[in-house]
């Protein structure tokens, strides 16, 4: 095991790779908790397909691809959240809509251009070849800048996600922390989605928070333990997908899918466990 | 100087006032209470003098020294969704965010004020708690606690006894009482008139417009002033009955 882990590690790529998606597992599912409770699951999906098309013509262009991508999400969420918060348009709705838009300008653009390659392959999929030098460098910043200020802000996001209007009424400026939530998400999607793919980022979101909630009832229980759960899902995803030569996205997922059943397991058996115990207290 | 003054005011949804002409003053270290029957408005004037609605007409006049983040507020219904992971102790600490302005953490004396808030509610062995698996009373006696902590100088609460066994409901109104002789000052909404009566001192009353399906309301206050004048008045009369006891 020590073998396969310093073998491993001797590749440059491969601890490029994991030094930045650990990061992006962090940042992602932090955000994850409030996201989740916001009813906002699927904006991991939809802002992902936003980046999709945005790299999509920055390939078109040969442009870097980050340089693109992060603007490009960073509006698409402020878009999405106005028009959930000023239209009869739902959240989830609001969500599949701009998705499928910028799916098709992407996929119009690709068969425009270059084609169904590898690149566009690996945008769908993720490839932890794809990060570059100056990518992890700027992913890297990006991230700890996303994780400074979930620390600073924990409270209000915390007060902005269980009764928003309370903490309006009592002067929070709430309109400035739900754009914070949706920025860090914008910057942590735009930079997740090059490693874990388009399709699979959103997992990275919703996986850990489900999974700590079935067993802590504390908003900060819940949030340290998913971003724990989301760090060695992270860790073991890498290792069994350089083991088994499986792509690194889908393998973290599968880490995941298996925590999630774990925790389930762990949640129902508590309360079991009280429930029998309360039950023979009443017999006797 | 008057706290909040309406000239002539109406509030309502998407431009369709349910309550219109509303013309009162509050002064600072006043306990109003508002009362009126189901559907009269009283919520949505609440929500109207947070700033949550916008008036729909007339004028609000709001001075300087009621700012919002001194103000604690008891909402009728929360949209806190069942099943959210929060603890008691987290639920009633965030009453305190909207003074921190951009301060990032809590300080020793929020700390210390949500204890003391919670320990007078009766919570403080529920600290630990999950919110969404406590009785609907428990419930209510965080969320109190919650505005209590978030209210320097001024506080509304829409229907603080509603849910609250006998006991905490005369030990809220006790502690109303006591923060309004601290000088704080109190907006309410009560269906439980006597009480009202008995601790307020000014009544607005709110009534139904007659208006089909509550189409642009006119002239839905029945009455403002001080108690007194309203005990004596023909709205208490009708609304009442005619018991009033003191
Ligand atoms: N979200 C809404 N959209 C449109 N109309 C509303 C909305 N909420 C309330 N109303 C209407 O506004 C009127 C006043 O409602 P409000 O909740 O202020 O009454 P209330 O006096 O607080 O009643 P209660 O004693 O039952 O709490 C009602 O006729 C109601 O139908
Ligand atoms: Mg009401």
């Amino acid at each position: 095991m020590i073998d396969t882990l310093s073998e491993m590690f001797s590749y440059a790529f491969i601890v490029r790779a994991f030094i930045v998606g650990l990061l992006i597992s962090l940042c992602s599912s932090l955000l994850g908790v409030s996201l989740v409770l916001k009813r906002y699951s699927m904006i991991g999906d939809g802002l992902s397909h936003v980046g999709f098309g945005a790299l999509a013509v920055a390939a078109a262009l040969s442009a870097a691809p980050l340089s693109v991508a992060v603007p490009a999400v960073v509006v698409a969420a402020f878009v999405l959240l106005r028009i959930s918060e000023n239209t009869k348009i739902k959240g989830d709705a609001a969500i599949a809509l701009i998705s499928t838009s910028s799916l098709a300008i992407g996929v119009a653009v690709v068969s425009l251009t270059t084609g169904m390659n590898t690149d566009v392959c690996n945008y769908m999929f993720g490839s932890i070849l794809a990060m570059s030098k100056s990518d992890v460098n700027l992913s890297a910043a990006l991230a700890v800048c996303v994780l400074i200020l979930f620390v600073v802000f924990y409270n209000k996001i915390f007060a902005v996600t269980f009764d928003e209007t309370f903490a309006r009424a009592t002067g929070v400026k709430t309109g400035i922390y739900n754009m914070l939530i949706a920025f860090l998400t914008a910057i942590t999607i735009a930079l997740g989605m090059r490693m874990m793919g388009a399709l699979l980022i959103s997992s990275l979101i919703i996986f850990p928070a489900l999974t700590a909630m079935r067993v802590f009832k504390k908003f900060k229980s819940v949030t340290i333990c998913a971003a724990i759960i989301s760090v060695i899902c992270f860790f073991a995803g890498i290792v069994c997908s350089y083991l088994y030569a499986t792509p690194a996205g889908a393998s973290v997922v599968i880490i995941n899918i298996a925590a999630f059943l774990l925790f389930s397991a762990a949640g129902f058996a508590r309360r079991r466990f009280r429930s029998k115990t309360f039950f023979k207290r009443g017999q006797i | 100087m008057s706290l909040i003054a309406c000239k002539n005011a109406s509030f309502g949804y998407e431009g369709n006032a349910v309550i219109g002409n509303l013309d009162f003053e509050i002064n600072p270290g006043d306990y109003l209470c508002i009362v009126g029957e189901n559907g009269s408005g009283k919520s949505t004037l609440i929500k109207g003098l947070l700033g949550l609605k916008t008036a729909v007409g007339g004028n609000v006049f709001i001075s300087k020294e009621f700012c919002l983040n001194q103000t604690g507020y008891l909402p009728q219904q929360t949209a806190a969704q069942k099943d959210f992971p929060a603890s008691v102790y987290e639920a009633v600490i965030s009453g305190r965010l909207g003074q921190r302005g951009f301060l990032p953490f809590y300080s020793r004396k929020d700390k210390y004020a949500a204890q003391e808030n919670m320990r007078s509610l009766n919570i403080w062995d529920l600290r630990n708690k999950c919110y969404a698996e406590l009785s609907g009373g428990q419930q209510r006696r965080t969320l109190l606690a919650r505005a209590l902590c978030a209210a320097g100088k001024l506080l509304l609460l829409d229907e603080p006894a509603s849910g609250l066994d006998p006991t905490a409901t005369r030990e809220m109104y006790g502690l109303i009482k006591t923060l309004n002789a601290g000088g704080m000052s109190i907006i309410m909404v009560s269906h439980d008139i006597n009480a009202a009566l008995k601790c307020a001192s000014h009544i607005l009353h709110l009534q139904k417009c007659g208006a089909a399906q509550n189409l642009n309301c006119q002239n839905t206050q029945a009455f403002f002033g001080k108690t007194q004048d309203y005990i004596k008045s023909s709205v208490a009369a009708d609304f009442t009955g005619g018991k009033i006891y003191d």
